[in-house]
């Protein structure tokens, strides 16, 4: 798989393959193609050469529910409570027309948000706006609105980047705890070296192996380094 | 010293500051009134308090002799009634277009440089055509009046749409969203609060285009009979007048400035 952006290369000769369940790790220097690549899972970018297949599939051109995606920031609604946030994914995907459930089926999707909330540690704020709650429990919140729709996939961008350090354990149990529970494959970027060995069971490390001094925008980063973490996962398990 | 931007009154201050510039002109009108009257007991240009009490009681609460109205609230209620059909017309053109503008961009293609063309074109140059076009009735002043705001609201509302995080649209997708529930559940309740906004911005220039359309051509409102009573220099009606317009005008930002903290809470304080 390829990406340049006009004559600048961003990827080159990416090939992966990676399995059912996997938390996939992506590390590398800052401009080395890792949002990039989260973008073109996402389907927000298009590979300028080659494809990704998800179960012999071509990835759909657009977001779709198969990939959920928890970015840095903005990844929620803020004329939203906490609790209508996470019925959110439930309610577009059970009312076509008005994106709202009434009755029976909403009694049940609220049933199902509501032990999320609990296994979030959220219970408390189920009426609160995203704007009172902390950064920690925001980043918390959009975790668990992506996984309510249970993406097979789940892409998360840094999510834990901009948090006070002191809360990155806690997020790190809640999210190995989250994909244990649903069997989705994760990728995340991040810039914590030690982070990505700490969650992966795959850590991909992007980087540019080719440069020519004289026109740097020619080669692209490529995945240098794909180390699975044999073991890993029952380690991390029940 | 310290520096002037860094010096600010206290509660109390601050609202005997506020008052102070009503008090003054106030002051100078008594002032200037009084000694008009006292060199001229007939004027007509600065007319005393007890003249404009008169006046009010005549128009508020006694009936025309002619018409047997009162026409203090005749007159208002048929340009409150011109003001808000129109305000109406252009929150509901306001909101569709400007959303629609906003998040679907073959039709930000389309129309963006169209409305932002309509929105140059000075109403009041157009009146004439509406005169000819849908005669010299209501419909002529309401046209106005929503002509002159619609353009401004949808594109402030198109900006407002296209200023919503990219993030939180993809976000949306990938819980399932399909256009049409990205609008209704992340678009549309998002840019309630933008379009009251919007609304008490044009709030002004609805009363600009409402007055001017009843001063060349009606029979009652607010408007008409300030350019009436012109003819007689009656500024014991003229200012009442004014007066109750900026009251009314007042008031309406005022609700929809309440009508946006009570039900958008989540929105902020807004401007």
């Amino acid at each position: 798989m390829w990406k340049n952006f006009g004559s600048q290369v961003v990827l080159e000769n990416v090939n992966l393959h990676i399995g059912d369940h996997e938390f996939v790790t992506i590390v590398g220097a800052s401009g080395c193609g890792k949002t990039t690549f989260l973008k073109i899972l996402l389907g927000i970018e298009t590979p300028s050469k080659g494809e990704f297949l998800i179960d012999g599939d071509p990835l759909a051109g657009e977001p779709g529910p198969d990939r959920g995606i928890v970015f840095q920031r903005y990844s929620l609604f803020p004329h939203l409570t906490v609790m209508q946030n996470l019925l959110l994914g439930l309610e577009f995907q059970g009312s076509p027309l008005l994106g709202r459930l009434f009755g029976a089926r909403r009694r049940r999707a609220l049933e199902r948000a509501r032990d999320l909330l609990e296994a979030i540690g959220l219970q408390d704020a189920a009426g609160k706006y995203p704007a009172q709650l902390s950064g920690g429990m925001q980043q918390r919140l959009s975790i668990a609105q992506s996984v309510i729709c249970e993406p097979k996939i789940l892409l998360l961008d840094e999510p834990f980047g901009a948090l006070d350090p002191g809360i990155t354990a806690d997020m790190h149990a809640l999210i190995l705890k989250l994909w244990n529970m649903n069997k989705m494959t994760i990728f995340m970027v991040t810039h914590d070296l030690q982070e990505s060995f700490e969650l992966g069971t795959r850590v991909l490390v992007f980087d540019k192996v080719r440069i020519d001094p004289q026109a740097p925008e020619a080669f692209g980063a490529t995945v240098t380094y794909n180390i699975p973490l044999k073991g890993h996962r029952s380690a991390v398990g029940e | 010293m310290r520096r002037l931007i860094n010096l600010s009154p206290n509660r109390a201050g601050a609202l005997t500051l506020s008052v102070l510039p009503f008090v003054l002109v106030v002051a100078a009108y008594l002032f200037y009134s009084s000694a008009r009257n006292a060199a001229n007991p007939g004027d007509k240009l600065l007319p005393l308090p007890a003249t404009i009490a008169a006046t009010i009681h005549q128009y508020a609460f006694e009936e025309d002799e002619r018409s047997g109205e009162v026409l203090l609230w005749k007159d208002t209620a048929s340009s409150l009634e011109r003001l808000l059909a129109a305000l109406a017309v252009s929150a509901v053109v306001g909101l569709s277009l400007g959303l629609a503008i906003g998040v679907l961009p073959y039709l930000r293609a389309t129309l963006a440089p169209f409305v932002a063309a309509l929105s140059l074109i000075p109403p009041l140059a157009i009146l004439p055509i509406l005169f000819i076009v849908v005669g010299l009735g209501e419909a002529a002043k309401v046209t106005l009046i929503i002509i002159g705001v619609t353009p401004v609201i949808v594109r402030d509302l198109a900006f407002r749409t296209a200023e919503l995080p990219g993030e939180q649209l993809i976000k949306a997708q990938t819980l399932g969203a399909s256009s049409w529930q990205l609008i209704l559940r992340v678009v549309l309740p998002q840019l309630w609060p933008r379009l009251i906004d919007a609304m008490r911005m044009s709030l002004g220039s609805a009363w600009l285009f409402l007055i001017a359309a009843e001063a060349i051509a009606s029979t009652e409102g607010l408007g008409y009979r300030i350019f009436l009573v012109r003819r007689y220099l009656a500024m014991d009606v003229i200012l009442p007048y004014v007066a109750w317009i900026t009251l009314l005008a007042f008031t309406m930002d005022w609700l929809l400035r309440l009508l946006r903290a009570k039900a958008f809470g989540w929105a902020g304080p807004g401007a």
